[in-house]
């Protein structure tokens, strides 16, 4: 394995791989926000490795966008994870269950 | 210049005003609710009878044409009402002749009823209501007639509909009296969408013309003329389309149903509206629009042949009928005949003539009917009449010399008027229109003077304490009837003189000059040892035996002459022609006729497209509705509410996304 962007692109579609897997197949509301998670850091992972072959240009400046995009992406994820747990824990306390198929107050 | 034209307007602010302080105020006058209206009309009367002077006499400016044949008269403008790019309608007065003729009929006849109902409607709890509404009649009567513009003069034309419906349905609980305001509301419809599309096709063919589009009556009527055949709409089209609005207004056959029918509106109203003013709008309509007439020798032989057909058979159902009021109601109908006789024959000023002769006798027949009613009690049935004379002198002398005037017996005004109509027609050739015109004279006589034979003579035949109550109006509601008995006696003396060449000829002629020449009628001279003595002979030998006749049938006793009347021959003669008698009696089954064919085939009509209505059109829209409702119900099931359904999707949808973009990018 050479030091090229395959390898991390592959790794980055591994993990997104795993997290998709996990939001489509895991009930529990918890583990799917993880899911999200592990899929935003696999398209983070992609941009960084773009950035640091000059995707976005070889200069300091081309190579720091990815840095901004990424920590951008990270800060979202926060946020995102915040609200996301806030809500699970509202519909827990109701739902009394933290499994996403009991939450059909939505279906008619 | 007097000045005198700047009060013009008040002819108008006035009734306005008086209707809209009455409608608002009037309730909290109680019986003291007449004298805004009625002063209203009094200074409108004063002000009429200022401007028709000074017209008459020609010290107004001249408004158009030129030396022998100018138009004298006022004109103004008032405001501009719609600009709306080239389509522009000012609003403005102008008072020629011919308005000036109408607004003496107009106004003396609205005042004189004012003060008659002032008596008659004393009792009644909608007093207030009544004056109100008649204030608002002479607002659009007068606008009517003033108006220079084709759509002002069809907002009038509404307007008086409106003030004629509201007053025939006055007593709104009786449910006949309300039938028959709608009945003549939706008959006169039918004659007004033929006015308006006339309308309509008056600003189209002056489109045309070099100066634009105009409402204008007189522009565009010399704009027309001047386009000739060229006209986008044939004028023969928009004289027929003019003429079938006044045949509603005016109650021509087959419009006339709703005539008869209204008089269940109060008598005073049947007066002005229904026999002096309103329905004569349909004879100044075609009187001011005689240019565009004239053009079409097609039109004016329809309006002579529906004028003179109604004539007859109007004075054929006055013959039998019982009701005062319904006598009178067919005996309008056939003088109107008469009057678009005239028009259509050629003769404009016989016809504007006999209008105002025939409005003020008929405002007076109307009245003294009123007054008739008044004494015996609500009743309206001449069988339980009778005698009335000896109790009701002043009222029995006033309608006596209406009927005199209305059978056609010199010198009484309607003589003048009706030997004019006849003469003219035999004169410019058209002989049926004379034959009948005089037939009906005949008829015209033996059914006014059977009215009174009925009324005023023999013996009483109702019950005995009615009898014993009967008494004479009060003054307010004689002296009307004495101030209109006036004019029925010598308006004719007054403007139908000399003969051949009355006063009224040399006012009308300037605004009938251009017809006539359109015409070019035959200029005879007068020959009252001549031709037209022959036809005053005639036309005078008729109203005789028909007076003689009715005697013989129904009675008389003016002073030596007496006759008893002899219902056993009446019923003989109505034994020997059963089916005239029967057709008389029912109206010749117009009725009937109409209810047959817009009731019950109409009705049918209606519930077959109903039906299309109902299945076929909103089926199909419902089909529609349901049909969408049945798929959004068919797609509900795709949104389960589950979030991995939608996170399924989305996954999907991204590796569809991904496949496409990739098989394409690889150039397959």
């Amino acid at each position: 394995m050479s030091n090229s962007l395959d390898t991390y692109l592959i790794l980055s579609g591994m993990l997104f791989a795993i997290g998709s897997f996990g939001f489509l197949a895991r009930r529990n509301a918890i583990s799917m926000l993880m899911s999200i998670e592990l899929m935003l850091n696999a398209v983070n992972l992609s941009i960084v490795a773009f950035a640091a072959f000059g995707a976005f240009g070889t200069t300091q400046q081309g190579v720091g966008v990815g840095s901004v995009i990424a920590l951008m992406v990270m800060a979202v994820a926060a946020a995102e994870a915040t609200v996301g747990l806030a809500i699970v824990i509202a519909i827990y306390r109701n739902k009394r269950t933290p499994l996403v198929d009991e939450y059909d107050a939505m279906r008619q | 210049m007097s000045g005198i034209e700047a009060l013009a307007p008040l002819l108008l602010i006035l009734p306005l005003a008086g209707f809209a302080i009455t409608a608002l105020i009037g309730r909290r006058l109680h019986k003291q609710a007449h004298w805004i209206p009625v002063l209203a009309i009094g200074a409108v009367w004063l002000i009429a009878m200022g401007l028709v002077i000074q017209v008459l006499t020609e010290a107004a400016p001249i408004i158009s044409g030129e030396g022998e044949y100018a138009v004298h008269g006022f004109e103004m403008h008032l405001f501009t009402w719609i600009p709306a790019g080239e389509f522009v309608v000012d609003v403005g007065l102008v008072i020629d002749p011919l308005t000036a003729c109408l607004l003496i009929v107009v106004t003396t006849i609205g005042l004189l009823v004012h003060v008659y109902s002032i008596g008659y409607m004393s009792h009644d709890p909608g007093y207030w209501r009544f004056f109100a509404y008649l204030n608002l009649f002479m607002f659009s009567m007068l606008l009517l007639v003033l108006a220079d513009n084709w759509l002002v003069v069809f907002v009038a034309w509404e307007l008086v509909g409106l003030s004629s419906y509201l007053l025939i349905g006055f007593w709104y609980r009786k449910r006949s009296a309300m039938l028959a305001a709608k009945k003549a509301f939706i008959v006169n419809r039918v004659g007004d969408v033929g006015f308006a599309l006339g309308i309509m096709a008056i600003f189209i063919n002056t489109g045309a013309a070099s100066e634009g589009a105009t409402l204008n009556i007189r522009d565009s009527i010399h704009a027309m003329l001047e386009l000739g055949d060229a006209n986008p709409i044939p004028l023969f089209a928009v004289a027929l389309l003019l003429f079938a609005g006044a045949m509603g207004k005016s109650a021509q056959f087959p419009l006339h149903v709703w005539l008869p029918d209204a008089m269940e509106g109060p008598t005073p109203v049947s007066a002005l509206i229904h026999a002096a003013t309103m329905v004569n709008a349909g004879v100044y309509l075609v009187a001011r629009a005689n240019p565009l007439f004239a053009t079409s020798t097609d039109a004016m032989v329809i309006v002579a042949a529906i004028g003179i057909f109604t004539a007859i058979l109007a004075a054929s159902i006055a013959m039998t009928q019982t009701d005062i009021k319904r006598v009178l109601a067919y005996s309008t109908l056939s003088q109107l005949g008469y009057m678009f006789a005239a028009l259509g024959v050629g003769a404009f000023t016989a016809a504007i003539f006999h209008l105002m002769t025939h409005g003020f006798f008929k405002g007076l027949l109307f009245l003294g009917s009123g007054s008739v009613i008044h004494a015996v009690h609500e009743e309206q049935d001449m069988r339980k009449m009778g005698g009335l004379g000896r109790k009701i002198p002043i009222t029995y002398a006033t309608m006596l010399i209406g009927s005199i005037a209305i059978a056609g017996i010199p010198p009484l005004a309607g003589f003048f008027s009706k030997d004019e109509i006849l003469g003219e027609a035999f004169k410019f050739g058209f002989y049926w229109v004379w034959g009948i015109g005089l037939f009906v004279a005949l008829l015209t006589a033996f059914y006014m003077f059977r009215l009174m034979g009925l009324t005023f003579w023999g013996e009483f035949r109702g019950p005995k304490e009615i009898w014993d109550k009967i008494h004479e109006s009060p003054r307010v509601m004689t002296v009307p009837l004495i101030l209109l008995a006036i004019p029925s006696v010598l308006l004719g003396l007054a403007v139908g003189l000399p003969l051949g060449d009355s006063t009224l000829l040399h006012w009308l002629e300037p605004v009938f000059h251009e017809a006539e020449e359109i015409l070019q009628l035959p200029h005879k001279p007068y020959a009252l040892f001549g031709i037209d003595g022959v036809l005053i002979l005639a036309s005078v030998a008729v109203a005789a035996i028909g007076v003689a006749l009715a005697w013989r049938f129904f009675g008389v006793g003016i002073g030596p002459i007496r006759m008893p009347s002899r219902p056993e021959a009446v019923r003989e003669w109505a034994a020997r022609v059963p089916f005239l008698y029967r057709a008389s009696l029912n109206k010749w089954w117009f009725d009937e006729l109409n209810d047959l064919l817009f009731i019950r085939v109409g009705g049918r009509l209606a519930h077959a497209m109903w039906w299309f209505d109902r299945e076929v059109v909103d089926g199909t829209v419902n089909a529609v509705g349901r049909r969408t409702v049945a798929t959004g119900g068919g797609l509900r099931r795709v949104q389960t509410g589950r979030v991995q359904n939608y996170a399924l999707g989305i996954a999907l949808g991204l590796i569809v996304m991904v496949v496409s973009y990739l098989l394409l990018a690889s150039g397959i």
